[in-house]
């Protein structure tokens, strides 16, 4: 440790910056094990980009036809694509090529997964609010691009499955009015399968995205960093404090080691559960698809709304046609990102709290924001379920199309049920329990032999008040 | 503990990865170090330094009065000094404007125009069907109720030629009096590229004359026209209307009825300006 002190007075003597250091060696980190969520997305981060760095140097973007000479028999003498051919390159002559490839894959899973988490926590406990409503904006922007990153290096190894993908794609572009075939063609370099979508598709995955990912990630952290991190409420707690350990050495350390676990774990999944076995899909052609064809889990909930909507979502106007992908692909997500994206902002028109807010919420606090909430992941559930029904179908044995009813209907009825369930929940828990750390003062109220009043304190156990009553209202 | 741990997984890894490598032993031993270094400075900093809990005020919100009313003071400074140059700022905003119109114009260059592309494909009429192995189709050779992807003579593979030849009881079929003479010997042909996102159409159910797609089950009925009867799919698989030439070999009367695929904007009106017809 002599040697960082060391260090730290050499840099000092160049630049200075010992108040900046002193300030940030002090920071206060509150601790709750919900707060590790976004430092596990920001971990799997790094590793997608060490990971990354790495397949860059073996991967090759392009259409270009070659016949398949390498170890894997099946595939010796196939024509494929030269992006194929080096993903198999990357997975059978590579070494150490597989295990790095599967670790990318896997950290991007995660990755997508720890944000999803992790907002689903900011959700529920509030902390969106003022004045960190900036930064939930920015968050779910980091959440979009962590799609987009996902979507395009899932087309990459120019496999049949994501051929599938990235066709549904082009097609949904293509069904926008008025600048549908440009931009189909824009994006894509021509009429699906453009040879030319590989580069364009690389240029996005490897610098455009992760280059934006970065730019929002360190806008997001640096708000964190000067906004400080929420925390619960308990003894000695207040909207003007901030309690916790301090960055050195205990947060940092503990940081630094949880970094570490989520490399292991993430290489234990890389190494040991093989992840989009592209050998076993085979190069793409393009008369072919997989069946069954499930893209990643992030994609799941668009694949159900594309598979359940009614065809009569097509429609023309004007002797131009509205093509059905447009309602399902585009205008539906398109509207729940909005809802999502705006929620701080619709949340405070209707609740009318412009106060600023450190201390988190119980779910069971707000209990209108939670049950709006569960029912927003039960319809992203059923959506994704409905986005998998031919697996389902025959892991149930089944038809397909007798489930889809069966998921139209869960569809309309499902959120609304889970949302008024989640809302008696909390209300009930909320009426009959008490904060565990900070109990509501509860007063009894006595008449006294001179005929005025005196107060008694009241000990009783939680959950012995007059049921349907707050806390609040009882003193 | 955990650290010596890391330190022999470390060296194992090394070991694997000289003599040769292999996937799953590489990520085992690497989650070992890596979980073995984290586990270890986790327990370090829970357990062997003291719980050092601290409160301190926090400073959200805005800043302090003066700083604020000093910024607006030096922004609304700035204003009115720009306001006195009103001509020159409308000329800077006119210049940025037309820079930015320009710049749009490489971005139009990223994509080529869709032109007549989506109208078209490489069938020509008298063009004789091409099998998946490369055969030519002759008339005799599919048995009823077979099923098989054909492609233009000359461009074998092309993802929008592709099509789906079956051989139906031809007394069952019901197509538009207009196609009628397009299907010799219960022999329809049909795009095989789903009309709602494009996927290939790959399953035939023989029973009920179905063709459905595996990605999002649109189901055709083939007998009728391909009219789409299960699913998102909105409008019916343009067909290939089919001849016999003297050799006895399959060949189209021309291109598709329709344009093929996913649907857009323009689909009904025909490519603007290429004099071709709206199909």
């Amino acid at each position: 440790m002599k040697l960082v002190r060391k260090g730290v007075e050499e840099i000092d003597d160049r630049v200075g910056g010992a108040s900046f250091l002193k300030r940030s060696l002090g920071k206060v980190f509150p601790d709750h094990w919900a707060f590790m969520l976004g430092e596990v997305a920001l971990y799997s981060f790094v590793l997608l980009v060490l990971t990354g760095v790495f397949l860059t140097f073996f991967y090759e973007p392009s259409t270009r036809e070659v016949t398949y000479d390498g170890p894997y028999p099946p595939l010796q003498g196939e024509q494929m694509s030269a992006a194929y051919e080096s993903v198999m390159r990357i997975s059978y002559e590579v070494r150490a090529g597989l295990v790095m490839r599967q670790i990318h894959h896997w950290s991007a899973l995660v990755f997508v997964a720890a944000i999803l988490v992790h907002m689903l926590r900011v959700f529920f406990t509030g902390a969106f609010r003022k004045p960190r409503d900036i930064n939930w904006t920015v968050g779910f922007t980091l959440l979009l691009l962590g799609m987009g990153a996902g979507f395009t290096g899932y087309s990459l190894p120019d496999d049949l499955l994501s051929g599938t993908g990235i066709r549904i794609g082009y097609s949904a572009l293509l069904s926008i009015p008025v600048i549908g075939e440009w931009a189909a063609f824009l994006f894509f370099g021509g009429e699906y399968p453009a040879p030319a979508f590989l580069r364009r598709f690389y240029a996005l995955h490897i610098m455009i995205i992760p280059g934006l990912l970065i730019g929002a990630m360190t806008v997001h952290l640096m708000l964190v960093w000067r906004q400080k991190h929420t925390e619960f409420d308990g003894p000695g707690r207040s909207e003007h404090t901030v309690t916790g350990t301090r960055l050195w050495p205990n947060y940092g350390m503990k940081a630094l080691g949880l970094m570490f676990v989520v490399f292991g774990t993430l290489s234990l999944l890389g190494g040991l559960f093989q992840v989009n076995p592209i050998w076993l899909y085979g190069p793409f052609v393009p008369y072919s698809a997989s069946s069954p064809a499930q893209p990643d889990w992030y994609m799941g909930w668009i694949e159900g709304l594309v598979r359940l909507a009614p065809n009569w979502t097509e429609f023309s106007v004007f002797g131009y046609l509205v093509a059905e992908p447009f309602i399902p692909a585009v205008v539906l997500p398109g509207i729940f990102i909005t809802i999502v994206a705006l929620w701080p902002v619709l949340e405070r028109r209707f609740t009318g709290d412009h106060e600023m807010h450190n201390l988190l919420q119980r779910p069971r606090d707000a209990p209108i924001r939670t049950a709006l909430g569960v029912a927003g992941v039960t319809i992203m559930a059923v959506l994704t379920l409905a986005g998998s029904n031919d697996v389902l179908a025959k892991f149930l044995q089944i038809e397909v199309d007798t489930l889809n009813e069966v998921f139209k209907w869960l569809l309309l009825l499902a959120p609304p049920a889970a949302g008024y369930l989640t809302y008696r929940i909390c209300r009930e828990l909320r009426d009959r329990d008490e904060h565990p750390i900070r109990r509501p003062r509860r007063v009894r109220v006595r008449w006294n032999a001179e005929g005025g009043f005196d107060d008694v304190e009241d000990d009783a156990p939680p959950g012995a008040g007059s049921p349907g009553t707050r806390p609040e209202e009882r003193v | 503990m955990a650290f010596s741990l890391a330190i022999l997984a470390g060296l194992g890894l090394a070991i694997v990865y000289w003599r040769g490598g292999q996937t799953q032993i590489e990520g085992a031993l690497l989650a070992v170090a890596l979980i073995g270094i984290g586990g270890g400075l986790i327990y370090w900093s829970k357990q062997l330094m003291p719980p050092a809990e601290v409160t301190e005020p926090r400073h959200t919100g805005p800043s302090a009065d003066e700083d604020r009313e000093a910024v607006e003071g030096s922004l609304s400074e700035g204003e009115e000094r720009l306001a006195r140059r009103t001509l020159l700022g409308r000329l800077l905003i006119g210049a940025a404007g037309a820079l930015g119109l320009a710049a749009l114009f490489p971005i139009r260059s990223l994509g080529p125009s869709p032109g007549d592309t989506l109208y078209r494909t490489p069938w020509r009429a008298g063009m004789r069907l091409r099998d998946e192995t490369g055969r030519l189709v002759k008339v005799d050779e599919l048995e009823q109720d077979s099923f098989t992807t054909v492609f233009p003579e000359t461009a074998p593979g092309s993802a929008d030629g592709q099509a789906v030849l079956i051989r139906v009881d031809p007394s069952a079929l019901r197509l538009p009096a207009d196609r009628a003479d397009g299907a010799p010997e219960g022999y329809v042909c049909y795009s095989k590229v789903c009309t709602h996102l494009g996927c290939p159409i790959g399953l035939y159910l023989a029973a009920t004359h179905e063709l459905r797609c595996p990605c999002h089950q649109s189901t055709f009925d083939v007998l009728s026209g391909a009219e789409p009867v299960y699913g998102p799919a909105a409008r019916p698989l343009p067909q290939l209307l089919l001849e016999v030439d003297d050799d006895d070999y399959l060949v189209a009367q021309g291109d598709f009825t329709g344009p093929i695929g996913p649907g857009y904007w323009t689909i009904d009106k025909g490519p603007e300006g290429s004099g071709v017809d709206p199909l």
